[in-house]
Order: C-alpha cells, then sequence, then structure tokens
C-alpha cells in the first residue's frame, strides 16, 4: 500500500484498503476559519440540534485567517460567531483574533502548533488543507457540509484515492525553490492532471528540502486537482514535530510493492525558474519566456509564499536595494512575522531590509492571495499586474477580474520588484 | 432529485473555478439569515469576466443586476468545473440562485463533494464536449433517471454519464439523511 492508503486504512479500523472504494474514517483533527466556520456551525446546530455537543473539543482546531483587518461588518461578525461557538464548546483550540494567541493563517498554524503529526488523519474547510500532507499524513478540504457532519460524529466518507507518484532528484541550484519544482509539476500534468488522486513526493531533492520547502509542494497539490498531497516522514519532519508537541504518532511509508497510478521523474539541476501566467495555475512558462513583461504590483504572502523562508529569499535578492513597484510583504502568521524583526542577514533584520527596500509592510492573514473585503491590504482594484508568491491565479483570484496575476518563487518575485518587470533571479542573485 | 427537469441553459468555459461562480469578497454574507443569503443567488456566476459570460456570445449574466434570482436552471461548463477553493457557497449560489443542474466534461473534487453532500445543484457529467454544442438560452429538458437530455432548440439529444456511487447519498437527500439511514448517526442525535 501507498502511505495515503495506509493512513486511511489504519483510521477505518482495516488492515487493507483498495484505491475506489469508499469507507468511512476517524478523523483526528478537523480545522476551520473565519469564512466557513460560521456556515459549518450553522448547519451542525441544524443538523444535531441547538445543544449539541461538540464530538471532541480536544480535536476541533478553529483558525481565524481570511477577513481579519478589515471594516466589513459582515466579516468581523464572522470571527464574533466563532468566538461565541469557542467559548460556548469551551473549546481548547480557539486562536482568537486581537489576543496574543492569534496565529493567522491556518495551514501554517497547524504545523506550528504541533497539529500535523505523521500518520495522522486531517481535514479542513480550506481547500490548501493538502498543505499538511508534508507531515506524512493524510490530509483534504472540504465544505461545510462535511465538516459539520465531522463535528457532530467525527466521521467522513472518503473514496481512497490512486496515487500518482512524483520522484525528485539532483541538487536544487541557490536560484530555484520547491515553487519552481511544484509549479512545473502543475505545467506538465494541468489543473485536472490529479482529480480524485493523492500526489506522493518522493526522492533525494524532496528530502532536503526543509519542512516549510516541502509544504510549498503538497500546498499547490491541490491545484493540479490533487486530493491531497503526501510526503513520507523523515528525520527532518519528525525533528520539526517533535519541536512543537508531545503528542504520539506514528510513521508510515509506501511499501516497496506499493502500487503507484502513475510516476514521474524529475531532475532539479536542470530546471529553470518558472511562472505560471494568468490565470491559470498550470499555463506554465520559464521566466525567461516571459522577462520582461511589465508589472504593477509584486507580493510576497499567502500559505504557500509567506513563510519565512520565503522572506529569507527575497531579503536576499532586496538587500541593499530599492523596489520599483507596490511591494507587498504578508507575513502568513504572527510567528513568522515576529522573526522578520529577529531574523537577520548581514547584521540587519528581514524586517528592516523590506522596509528600507520600500516594501507595504501587511499583518499575518490570507490578506490579498483571495482578493476579499476592498478594504484588505494588498488587494486588487483594476486592471494590475502582479507577480506573487500565491498559489492561484484563475481570474478575479486576487480582488479584480481585470487583474492578471503571475505566480512564481520569491526569489522571482523579488527579483522582479527591483526591475518592475519579470526578472530571472539568475540575473540579481549569485 | 425531480426526475425531469426543464428550463433555459446558461454556458460557461473550461476551468470555471470557485472564485468565478462566487467571488470570495462575497463569502462573508449568512448562508441561512434570509436577507444574506439572497445575495449569493445575486453574485452567483460574477467572477466569470464578461466577455466570456454566457457563452458563445458572453456579456450575459447569470443573475440580472439587481436581481435574485437567475431564470437559468441549467449550468453547462467544459472540463474541471469548481476548481480551486473548497467554499461550499459556490454550489450553494448556484442553487440559491435557482439553477438545478450542472452538466460538465468533469469537475474538481472537492465542488462535486459539496453538491452531492450538501445535496445542492445535481452535477452530471457529460460523455462529450457539450459546452460548444449548446447556446446559453437553449430550451433544455433532462430525464435525471435516464441521463437523457434533450436540447428542444436544437433538438439534439445526448445521453449523460451515470452517477454511480454517490446516486444513494443524492437519493437520501443530502450526507445526513444518508449517514442517518446507514446508521452512521444514531437517533438520540437526529434534528428535532
Amino acid at each position: 500500500m501507498t502511505i495515503t492508503e495506509k493512513v486511511i486504512a489504519r483510521h477505518c479500523g482495516r488492515s487493507r484498503v483498495v484505491p475506489g472504494e469508499s469507507v468511512w474514517v476517524d478523523v483526528d483533527i478537523l480545522m476551520t476559519h473565519d469564512v466557513c466556520g460560521p456556515p459549518t456551525i450553522d448547519i451542525f446546530k441544524r443538523e444535531f440540534g441547538e445543544d449539541a455537543k461538540v464530538w471532541d473539543p480536544e480535536k476541533l482546531v478553529i483558525l481565524p485567517d481570511h477577513y481579519i483587518f478589515t471594516q466589513n461588518h459582515h466579516a468581523n461578525r464572522n470571527v464574533r460567531l466563532l468566538r461565541a461557538f469557542a467559548e460556548e464548546h469551551n473549546l481548547p483550540h480557539y486562536y482568537d483574533v486581537g489576543t496574543p494567541r492569534y496565529k493567522g493563517v491556518c495551514h501554517m498554524a497547524l504545523a506550528e502548533e504541533g497539529f500535523n503529526r505523521p500518520g495522522s488523519l486531517l481535514i479542513g474547510t480550506d481547500s490548501h488543507t493538502c498543505t499538511s500532507g508534508a507531515f506524512g499524513m493524510f490530509s483534504t478540504g472540504v465544505g461545510n457540509t462535511d465538516a459539520a457532519l465531522i463535528m457532530g460524529t467525527g466521521k467522513i466518507w472518503l473514496r481512497v484515492p490512486e496515487t500518482m507518484r512524483f520522484i525528485i532528484e539532483g541538487v536544487l541550484p541557490p536560484y530555484l525553490m520547491a515553487k519552481d519544482l511544484i509549479l512545473a509539476v502543475i505545467g506538465d500534468i494541468g489543473c485536472d492532471g490529479a482529480t480524485y488522486r493523492a500526489m506522493e513526493f518522493d526522492g533525494e531533492s524532496v528530502y532536503s528540502l526543509s519542512m516549510q520547502e516541502r509544504m510549498t509542494l503538497t500546498n499547490m497539490a491541490i491545484e493540479a486537482g490533487g486530493k491531497n498531497g503526501i510526503i513520507g516522514p523523515d528525520e527532518t519532519t519528525i525533528e520539526y514535530v517533535r519541536a512543537r508537541t508531545d503528542a504520539p504518532f506514528e510513521c508510515v511509508y509506501s511499501d516497496e510493492d506499493a502500487r503507484f497510478h502513475s510516476e514521474y521523474r524529475y531532475d532539479v539541476s536542470t530546471l529553470e525558474p518558472v511562472v505560471a501566467k494568468p490565470h491559470r495555475p498550470d499555463n506554465r512558462a520559464s521566466v525567461v519566456e516571459v522577462a520582461g513583461t511589465r508589472l504593477d504590483r509584486a507580493y510576497v504572502g499567502s500559505c504557500t509564499g509567506g513563510k519565512l523562508e520565503d522572506f529569507q529569499a527575497a531579503a536576499q535578492v532586496m538587500k541593499g536595494q530599492e523596489v520599483v513597484i507596490d511591494t507587498y510583504i504578508v507575513p502568513a502568521t504572527t510567528e513568522i512575522s515576529n522573526a522578520l524583526r529577529t531574523t537577520t542577514l548581514d547584521g540587519t533584520t528581514l524586517w528592516d531590509v523590506f522596509v528600507e527596500a520600500g516594501c507595504k509592510m501587511g499583518q499575518a492573514s490570507c490578506a490579498a492571495c483571495l482578493g476579499g473585503p476592498p478594504d484588505t491590504f494588498g488587494r486588487m482594484q483594476g486592471s494590475e499586474v502582479v507577480i506573487s508568491t500565491t498559489n492561484r491565479n484563475f481570474p478575479g483570484r486576487m480582488g479584480s477580474k481585470q487583474a492578471s496575476v503571475y505566480l512564481a518563487s520569491p526569489l522571482t518575485v523579488a527579483a522582479s520588484a527591483l526591475n518592475g518587470v519579470i526578472t530571472d533571479p539568475r540575473e540579481v542573485f549569485v | 432529485m425531480e426526475s425531469n427537469i426543464r428550463g433555459l441553459a446558461y454556458v460557461v468555459g473550461d476551468a470555471i473555478d470557485t472564485d468565478q461562480i462566487i467571488p470570495a469578497e462575497h463569502l462573508v454574507y449568512s448562508l441561512t439569515k434570509p436577507e444574506e443569503r439572497r445575495m449569493y443567488g445575486r453574485f452567483a456566476m460574477s467572477g466569470v469576466p464578461v466577455q466570456v459570460q454566457g457563452l458563445p456570445e458572453g456579456h450575459i449574466p447569470f443573475t440580472e443586476p439587481d436581481k435574485y434570482e437567475s431564470k437559468f436552471t441549467f449550468v453547462i461548463g467544459g472540463i474541471n468545473f469548481g476548481c480551486g477553493s473548497s467554499r461550499e457557497h459556490a454550489p450553494f449560489a448556484l442553487t440559491e440562485a435557482g439553477a438545478k443542474v450542472v452538466i460538465a466534461e468533469s469537475y474538481a473534487r472537492i465542488f462535486y463533494r459539496n453538491t452531492i453532500d450538501g445535496g445542492f445543484v445535481v452535477p452530471f457529467e457529460a460523455i462529450e464536449k457539450i459546452n460548444d454544442q449548446v447556446c446559453t438560452g437553449d430550451d433544455l429538458e433532462l430525464d435525471t433517471r435516464l441521463g437523457q437530455l434533450t436540447n428542444h432548440t436544437t433538438g439534439k439529444e445526448y445521453l449523460l454519464k451515470p452517477l454511480g456511487d454517490v446516486a444513494e447519498i443524492l437519493s437520501a437527500g443530502n450526507v445526513f439523511e444518508y449517514a442517518r439511514k446507514n446508521g452512521l448517526i444514531a437517533l438520540s442525535d437526529e434534528k428535532h
């Protein structure tokens, strides 16, 4: 069996499952946020009663992160609904806005707080829940109805997916990041190339990556239609998890004779910096092909491109230089935001590197990655052309249907911000 | 699910993601309060670029400005309909606008799952590409049991793929009713 099949089998009390069959599994963690939490709670109460109890308060994690720093009263009302529900059910894992507990982007917060554990099964009301698969666990996104059923019963039905295996070999050159790799994969297989399937990443190059970079790979499995992305755990995984939780976990790995739907091999040493052109994540081009494209904005942020290492990469490029277009820096979480003020590059904090380069600094949240209310930090308002470290560029994704979004690595985005046109990071980064 | 559904077609292209079905800025509204939930009908499909809203001509809004219901019953798409985010607000918005059926060549899995488990629009899969054979405004009729689609405007007929193993959830109404039928939700938990 593959890792995905093993994790599902263990959570339905079976020794074996086969791709294609549907099974009811026990959920270890249910995660929700301010956009999908309130409607999930409405359905939970409709189906189980006003006074119904959450199946297991220890297993419900609520992380407001989407529409936080806005004057929109409906959005603010949704955070208040979460707060009231957390109080009513005495939920230990609610991370309230405006308190020191506030985390920010849910997928990064799940990792930071030790909710991602090898071998476990995590469901979230967000398509990028597949991010957690970097920890050798099954994780996927669902809608409000499925989440409400879990809230009441701890169970969900899953169709066991076939697994596509991506073996990545070679030494990653310093001008490439996991984002280049995953954009190349999505470009190859298309936005629906992994629909209903698991995407398992394997190979020496994957295991040479930090957990942050691994999460960039699994985060974007959904952009190829994948049900989940997954990477077998190793020492890097175990060290990261042990530093954040005492909870037990069990590592599982794909068997030698596991059956895969298909196998793809990549040699990263020959890969070039990649972008996804408007308006689809699979609209792949090399940076060389689109170099010189005029830009209005650059954006570094989100669950896939707003991690500490993403900012370290961008800062390497921007240090001592000035951006020539509006450039937005949005740390995914409070922890990352704090780290920008303590992590230094040649004696200067990353925060100061960005401020001195003329960037606009945002607060930890999803911000403009998905548009949001019109007053959202960095949101597109017209026909801007933007290069962004985020994960989606469908029409209107960043707030304006007229805007055009190029997806790229933090290195490429930073290099482009300095020139005002799409720029190969190899030009400015040695 | 009704056995026979007749109404007008609204045609869009490939890879209609959930931001096009319901733009993220509108997700702040309650899905239960009547004065707010109708906003989902108003803004359903409003994220589709205007030049490709209602093919082949385009520039046809799914819901007329300042209206809360659409005159279209069928949404006809291409490949990977509903890709992108997991927002259940997307099938909810189509349903709230009055649509009953989506017919596409293929679906993104979360959208598909949400339509079934939540009991919203019914997602049928076409065997062949049909969004270049049906025009926005065509008069369609679907026999949901046989999966037989008739375009009364052109006289053409199409056989759609069987609904398969999700038909049980569809016939139960939604995943909660299905879970109750199968003993996965205890009687004591049943809604009052």
